[in-house]
């Protein structure tokens, strides 16, 4: 049953919309296996600083070319955003973007004032002047709890800036304290991408791909050219132009599901456009399955065949070799990793490891989703991993709480400790275990990510001499009563059994 | 008044919990939305201390906390952090959502002084104010809450030879830990015990406990910090200096130390003021003996350098670099911005401060923390020679469309590392000097 419904100004959050989670602890197996039949979330008695919705939708839309975005809000909910700028300018090499320009980020500064009488005049003169100022082709506005608290009409006042200014003006309700998962934040910019930029389509194309990504690396022009296809990125260093165009692509895909979950679902119930049925391609197998997938979606299984063959024959040697180089730094005994990073490319790097025989003793994901928006099973990643390479013991789904993995990595112990998110491999490192965090989420990705991936964390486990020396001086400021506890002790129930029944 | 903001160069009053981050051991649990941890940490970088940033605990108000109010989710959290968290000073932040809601934070607080935990609380709702003021609050917060339990071991100016420093904003200032640093080592050098209270170099807890014992407090700020001075004079009778700007360079330093030394004679204090003169000296020559070798480099170095300068920054480093780059550089200091939000009250004497710097010429000031608006007037302007921009990383890409030298020196600060630097003192000039023509020089291929 479809939740997609772009009537609605505001997105349905993640929790309600699909059931997603923020608390769990067992095996992905487990996890996998409830999923199926109605997995309840398991909240905790003790919390640390998560993030929210409203960044995650400023990332989606700051990094579109010729936009603006207004944080309409006191002025902290914006301040990380410059973050953003810094991310633009120095990956646009990757993306093809010769001149990088400014990023136009602006917060009309609610004060108590505002928080008496209403920050909708405030607002409507904000996007008036950022609009003079920067001449965008589209205007973000995103909201934050102190505007949803007081009850600003955003959806209403960017209606009447956008009659008035003739320029799409797109009102995103993504209100931090609304939704536990912090993901809902792309949801919620998607949710206004799609309601005001993107268009019908009189036809689709089969030369063009959406792709729902970051910032990586533009692995996919390769990728694609043997299928006389280019990508569509959604929505990092796209320009307001191609978004509105983005309804007439032959299919899409993701980098992370849990990424484009709510785009994908909304491109193909609302505009016509498929979404692959696969998860991403992350492992050997699963990359088999991504192009055979593709292939279909574009009526050529034959290129598919063409392009996994060769592939293939270039990198299968390639991953034996660094296979067979792990075997000799185990010497005897399996090396073992630890993941912590968001649902779906948290799943991935599971994959990766389990293709690259290194045994996942353990994983933190911050959140799950029983299942994406399309509803299909087969974009499961987790389910993928366990299928492919087998149960992951020790899988939590936790919220980046800090306080859980310190506890958790000084009882496993790992060779190695895989991040995807900043923050996390501080602690890795402190107790002394080699740590790897790849900002690029296409780096891993097909036979070639294992070959990239592969000889990243062969370098990071070779050099491990900082890592030692830190560990030494560590500063920890976790009591010992708590690192003695079972890492479950703050959840509110201690076990899953009940949740099936 | 602008209707936005752009490109911010502070955050807002929860930032504040940086301070509390700054005090060795203290932790903030923050009573708030689940982002605000996070976009603090984002904005200032590299700042998590002991127990900031990921291991802060926080409320992560939902929207059940927004409808039933989030107090009995506070108990649990606070509860929870004594036990989980080995700290030792806790100081409850409250954010927007709570703001709003009107959760009465400090009669929870009181269970908990109940059982004789000194928990602090204030309220720092974004809305409020920035995070310079707030700063000053929660600073007064904890003097009230947890300094004044322990006013009877801990008389009120007891030792006539100890002061309390109130300067560099913890974070904010990205040259705060050295800066602290320096002006710790220059008052102990002229004899004072100094509680600079923030950073690895200042005593915990236990130096905040013995603030009453200070003879007299010395405030270095153009206007943040002010309130703290002002409520220690009402509260425990400790006078205090002020020097409006940060010294940057020696005659702002000797002015500086000059200043305490005759505020400390009037107040009692029983230094060797022969001595205290003599550092002074010795530390001044050890400078001199820099700019001299240096002067033949700003003489005669054939190839271009910066003959102006436009700063950005909070007030205090905008009059302090003024003055230091002109008398002690050589570069003259055109159009400046001061972009903290500087209350209406002090502009006044800040621009008087800055036309002060020279009976030559006129430097016009703009306070305007839409920085946008700032960097348009840069574009606009003109002055021939090559310019040098100093300000926070935004202004990296406004100085490479003019075509002028660029030094990161405010936040937000991506392209640049700070770790112990300082720009106060003797040395600080120095630092400034360095960084700046390694810069320049680095233009040379």
């Amino acid at each position: 049953m479809s939740k997609v419904n772009l009537s609605l100004p505001a997105v349905q959050i993640r929790e309600t919309r699909i059931n997603s989670i923020t608390g769990f602890q067992g095996g992905a197996e487990e996890l996998v296996g409830l999923s199926r039949c109605g997995v309840k979330d398991n909240p905790r008695s003790f919390t640390q600083c998560v993030g929210c919705a409203t960044s995650k939708a400023a990332c989606m839309t700051i990094l579109v070319q010729d936009g603006a975005v207004i944080s309409h809000g006191p002025v902290g909910c914006s301040s990380c955003y410059h973050d953003f700028a810094f991310t633009y300018r120095v990956n646009s090499p990757l993306r093809g973007v010769e001149h990088p320009t400014q990023r136009k980020i602006y917060s009309t500064n609610l004060t108590e004032k505002d928080m008496v009488f209403g920050g909708n005049a405030k607002l409507a003169n904000a996007i008036r002047e950022v609009y003079k100022r920067t001449g965008a082709r589209a205007v973000f506005v995103l909201t934050t709890c102190a505007a949803g608290i007081i009850g600003d009409d955003v959806e209403n006042v960017c209606d009447e800036a956008e009659a008035e200014l003739g320029v799409p003006v797109v009102a995103i309700l993504c209100e931090g304290f609304r939704s536990t998962v912090w993901t809902t934040g792309f949801d919620a910019a998607y949710h206004g991408i799609a309601r005001k930029l993107i268009q019908k389509p009189r036809t689709h194309r089969d030369d063009l791909i959406n792709v729902i990504n970051f910032w990586g690396s533009d692995v996919f022009t390769d990728w694609f050219a043997p299928f006389g296809a280019a990508p569509n990125y959604l929505t990092p260093y796209s320009t307001v132009e191609s978004l509105t165009r983005s309804g007439e692509a032959a299919v899409t895909v993701q980098a992370c599901s849990t990424l484009g979950s709510y785009l994908g679902a909304v491109l193909e119930q609302e505009f016509g456009v498929p979404e692959l049925p696969t998860a991403p391609p992350y492992g050997i197998a699963q990359t088999d399955r991504w192009f055979r997938a593709l292939g279909k979606a574009l009526g050529k299984e034959d290129i598919a065949e063409q392009v996994i063959a060769e592939k293939k024959a270039e990198y299968l040697p390639q991953i034996e070799a660094l296979k067979a180089k792990y075997r000799d730094r185990a010497a005897g005994r399996p090396l073992t990793a630890y993941v912590t990073g968001g649902a779906a490319h948290g799943h991935a790097l599971l994959s990766v490891l389990g293709e690259l025989g290194i045994q996942a003793v353990g994983a933190a994901i911050f959140h799950h989703d029983p299942l994406f928006d399309n509803g299909v099973s087969d974009n499961d990643q987790l389910a993928q991993r366990v299928r492919d390479y087998g149960d992951v013991p020790n899988f939590n789904v936790c919220n980046k709480q800090e306080f859980e993995l310190v506890n958790v990595l000084r009882r496993l112990r790992p060779d190695l400790l895989l991040a995807r998110h900043g923050g996390m491999t501080l602690w890795g490192a402190k107790l002394g275990i080699p740590s790897l965090l790849i900002g690029d989420e296409h780096y891993s990705m097909g036979y070639e990510g294992l070959v990239n991936y592969g000889e990243r964390i062969l370098e990071t486990l070779e050099n491990d001499e900082f890592v030692k020396n830190l560990e030494k001086h560590a500063v920890n400021p976790y009591t010992t009563w708590w690192l003695e506890q079972p890492p479950n002790t703050f959840l509110r129930q201690r076990g899953n059994h009940e949740q099936c029944h | 008044m602008s209707s936005v903001i752009e490109q911010e160069r502070y955050t807002c009053a929860i930032g504040a919990l940086q301070s509390v981050v700054a005090i060795p051991r203290a932790v903030p649990i923050l009573h708030s939305g689940p982002g605000c941890g996070d976009m603090i940490a984002g904005f200032f970088e590299r700042s998590t201390g002991y127990a900031g940033g990921s291991t802060s605990p926080c409320t992560n108000f939902s929207e059940r906390e927004v409808v039933f109010g989030g107090i009995d989710r506070l108990r649990e959290i606070i509860s929870n952090t004594y036990k989980v968290l080995d700290t030792d000073l806790q100081v409850v932040l409250t954010g927007c959502t709570s703001g709003i809601v009107g959760d009465d934070v400090d009669a929870l607080a009181e269970e908990f002084r109940a059982e004789g935990k000194p928990l602090v609380t204030v309220e720092t709702p974004g809305f409020k104010c920035n995070n310079f003021e707030a700063h000053s609050q929660i600073v007064n917060a904890i003097i009230d809450q947890y300094v004044a339990q322990y006013a009877e071991e801990n008389e009120s100016r007891s030792e006539p030879n100890t002061v309390n420093v109130f300067a560099s904003l913890p974070y904010q200032d990205p040259f705060w830990k050295g800066n602290l640093g320096e002006y710790k080592r220059l008052l102990e050098g002229l004899g004072f015990t100094a509680h600079i209270l923030f950073g690895p170099l200042s005593g915990g807890t236990g130096e905040w406990r013995r603030i009453p014992r200070a003879n007299f407090n010395i405030l270095v700020s153009p206007w943040y910090g002010k309130h703290v001075a002002d409520h220690l004079k009402d509260k425990y009778g400790q006078p205090y200096t002020w020097f409006p700007y940060i010294p940057i360079g020696a005659n702002a330093t000797e002015e500086f130390l000059r200043q305490v030394v005759d505020f400390a004679r009037e107040a009692g204090a029983t230094i060797d003021y022969e001595r205290a003169e003599a550092f002074i000296e010795r530390e001044s020559a050890a400078y001199y003996e820099e700019i001299d070798n240096l002067a033949t480099f700003l003489l005669e170095f054939r190839y271009g350098l910066p003959n102006h300068v436009h700063i950005l920054h909070d007030a205090g480093y905008v009059v302090g670099l003024s003055k230091f780059l002109l008398h002690e550089v050589g570069i003259v200091p055109k159009e400046q911005f001061v972009t903290d939000n500087t209350p209406e009250k002090f502009k006044e004497r800040i621009a008087a401060e800055l036309q002060s710097v020279s009976g030559k010429r006129e430097i016009p000031v703009t306070f305007e923390p839409d920085a946008g608006l700032c960097q348009d007037a840069i574009l606009r302007l003109e002055h021939s020679g090559r310019g040098l921009i100093i300000g926070s990383g935004w202004d990296k890409e406004l100085a490479v469309e003019k075509g002028y030298d660029f030094l990161s020196a405010a936040l937000p600060s991506p392209y640049r590392l700070v770790l112990t630097t300082n720009y106060a003192g003797f040395s600080g000039g120095l630092r400034v000097i360095e960084d700046i023509y390694h810069q320049v020089l680095t233009t040379y291929r």
